[in-house]
């Protein structure tokens, strides 16, 4: 039987985050034929839509208001449950993002439904769909089911791949007016410590420090390198801990877990914590002076040598790939 | 201020994971206090010596959570309560877990609820924003700073790496992200004065639930280890012919730039 799937889009200083696409095509998924409705909640982002169709998406549903310009729990929520009601979907799906994860709870529960956090894959057995998601820090998997009703999940950005984008792809494009009252939650102030907008979680590749780093400018050809490869700077806790750069770029058991394509840890040694944020990433490359480093057992390639030569080297290696 | 916590006791995931029967094998495992919930009870316990009040933890799960439950009476709590459900409940999910806690929290008149962002063994992060919602109070995932003021809370939040300042009210809900605190360890006479603290224990019953009412709403169906990953290459040479054949590698043969 085809489903109706509601799918959350997510924009980003006025972009939609890939997310968004993935979710789409999680969406397909779960629909078996059936319709995927995109929910775009925002102020001025209704020229979003088309993406979302081209993407994938079958509808595209818009709530604009003043008051979701910003992300608020009570905003959002006020939107989505509107949505919902007026497409009554057999299933919703988000991404784990900040977002994601702040908001997927409380709707679960307004719905009394239960949700399926942190997929990073779908499978089909038996006719019945089997969700995929990483526990105890990636160090094991589980396979979950709905024991029946509505088919909540988020999905690990960066895990599915999104459909093939279709240009000029047409669907029906809908807004609804939602009331949004009472935000028990303000956002007073924004401060973006993050990279240059490359979010960690979404990044496909990279360039992670940690204490062979050993200080604060020891970062910058570790930036050069993830600026040039459209990347983003992550770091071990030792790094974090040794005040060499912020704790929002920590990647690992605590802190942040990430699957990119490529995860180049320089100067890591490689403790369990550690690993258990990135050891699922794609492809890793070892920079590290100690040979015995416990980071070569999961890297792809290694090479033994000091950070600081290996990776201005890496960055001119790079650029001539980037002009061929 | 009257201050709850909810906690989880944990595998400790630094230990080694194996499986047998389809489960997280625990025979010997360390246990521990969810490092999350440890933030939760540390500004818990400095909230209250700054406000005055109560700091009462809470925990859904078997007999054994006794031991994170004293360990956190030791920190500085006044107050545990363990809901065992050990005899009740066959199979359970964040649904069941959040439907207990906002049953038992309802009549509590809490001023602030904190929990950890997410559990480190299951990961979902769900049980928090669920009992808000339950309970219809406010809430704010991933705190790195609180301050109170009467009614009023000024918190700062992890956003993906970016700091959000946000204003709210009690009563509260807030789930700690790393770097809120720097948990304090139990001192001896911590330890020797939480045997005396009143650690209560409720089942199902008590809070007028029955089996049915916390039915899970999702079923686990296998664990399983990821793949071992093969021993990776490590290249050799003279560095910068080392660095050419690296980005030749990912270039052609992981064909990830």
């Amino acid at each position: 039987m085809s489903k109706k799937i509601l799918v959350l889009a997510e924009a980003r200083e006025g972009a939609l985050r890939n997310v968004s696409f993935e979710a789409i095509a999680a969406g397909k998924k779960l629909s078996n034929g059936g319709e995927i409705v995109s929910v775009l909640i925002g102020e001025g982002i209704s020229s979003l839509s088309q993406e979302l169709v081209e993407y994938g998406a079958d509808k595209v549903v818009t709530v604009e208001h003043d008051k979701l310009k910003q992300y608020s729990s009570d905003g959002y929520a006020q939107a989505l449950l509107a949505a919902i009601e007026a497409e009554s979907p057999d299933g919703i799906v988000f991404g784990h993002t900040a977002l994601g994860k702040d908001l997927s709870p409380r709707i679960a529960s307004k719905l009394g439904s239960g949700l399926i956090s942190d997929v990073t894959s779908i499978e089909e057995s038996g006719g019945k769909l089997v969700f995929i998601r990483p526990i105890y820090s990636g160090k094991a998997f589980e396979k979950k089911v709905v024991n029946g009703g509505l088919v909540f999940v988020t999905i690990r950005p960066n895990n599915i791949d999104p459909l093939p984008k279709e240009e000029g792809r047409s669907a029906e494009v809908t807004s609804l007016n939602v009331d949004i009252t009472d935000l028990r939650t303000i956002i007073k102030d924004v401060v973006r410590k993050a990279t240059d907008g490359v979010d960690l979680s979404e990044a496909k590749v990279i360039v992670a420090g940690g204490r062979g780093v050993k200080s604060e400018s020891g970062f910058e050809p570790l930036k050069e390198l993830a600026d040039l490869l459209g990347g983003a700077v992550g770091a071990s806790r030792g790094a974090c801990d040794a005040e060499y750069c912020d704790y929002s770029l920590q990647i690992g058991q605590t802190g942040k877990v990430v699957t990119p394509d490529l995860y180049i840890a320089c100067g890591i040694s490689g403790a369990i914590q550690h690993m258990a944020g990135m050891s699922n990433s794609k492809v890793i490359v070892a920079i590290n002076k100690d040979p015995e480093a416990n980071i070569f057992k999961v890297a792809d390639y290694g090479i033994v040598g000091d950070l600081f030569d290996v990776v201005p080297l890496l960055i001119e290696e790079f650029k001539k790939i980037k002009v061929s | 201020m009257n201050i709850f916590v909810l906690m989880k006791r944990t595998f400790d995931t630094e230990e080694r994971i194996s499986i047998s029967g389809g489960k997280i094998a625990d025979d010997g495992a360390e246990f521990i206090i969810n490092p999350y919930d440890e933030y939760a009870i540390e500004e818990a316990i400095q909230l209250r010596d700054a406000h005055s009040g109560e700091v009462t933890v809470v925990s859904v799960g078997s007999e054994e959570a006794e031991k994170q439950l004293r360990t956190a009476l030791a920190m500085g709590a006044d107050k545990a309560v363990l809901i065992n459900i050990e005899d009740d409940v066959e199979e359970s999910d964040q649904f069941t877990t959040a439907r207990i806690l906002g049953e038992f929290l309802k009549d509590k008149e809490a001023d602030l609820i904190i929990a950890g962002n997410v559990a480190i063994d299951g990961g979902s992060g769900q049980v928090g924003p669920r009992v808000a919602e339950q309970l219809d109070i406010p809430y704010v995932t991933t705190i790195t700073s609180i301050e109170v003021e009467g009614q009023k809370v000024t918190i700062v939040r992890d956003v993906e790496g970016d700091s959000e300042t946000i204003e709210t009210s009690l009563p509260l809900l807030v789930t700690a992200q790393q770097g809120l605190n720097d948990p304090r360890y139990p001192s001896l006479p911590g330890i020797m004065k939480a045997k005396k603290k009143p650690l209560e224990e409720l089942e199902l019953d008590d809070l007028d639930l029955e089996e049915d009412d916390v039915e899970p709403k999702t079923k686990t169906i296998d664990i399983y280890l990821p793949p071992k990953k093969e021993a990776g290459r490590v290249l050799e040479g003279e560095i910068d012919a080392q660095v050419k054949e690296l980005v030749n590698l990912l270039h052609k043969e992981a064909k990830v730039i």
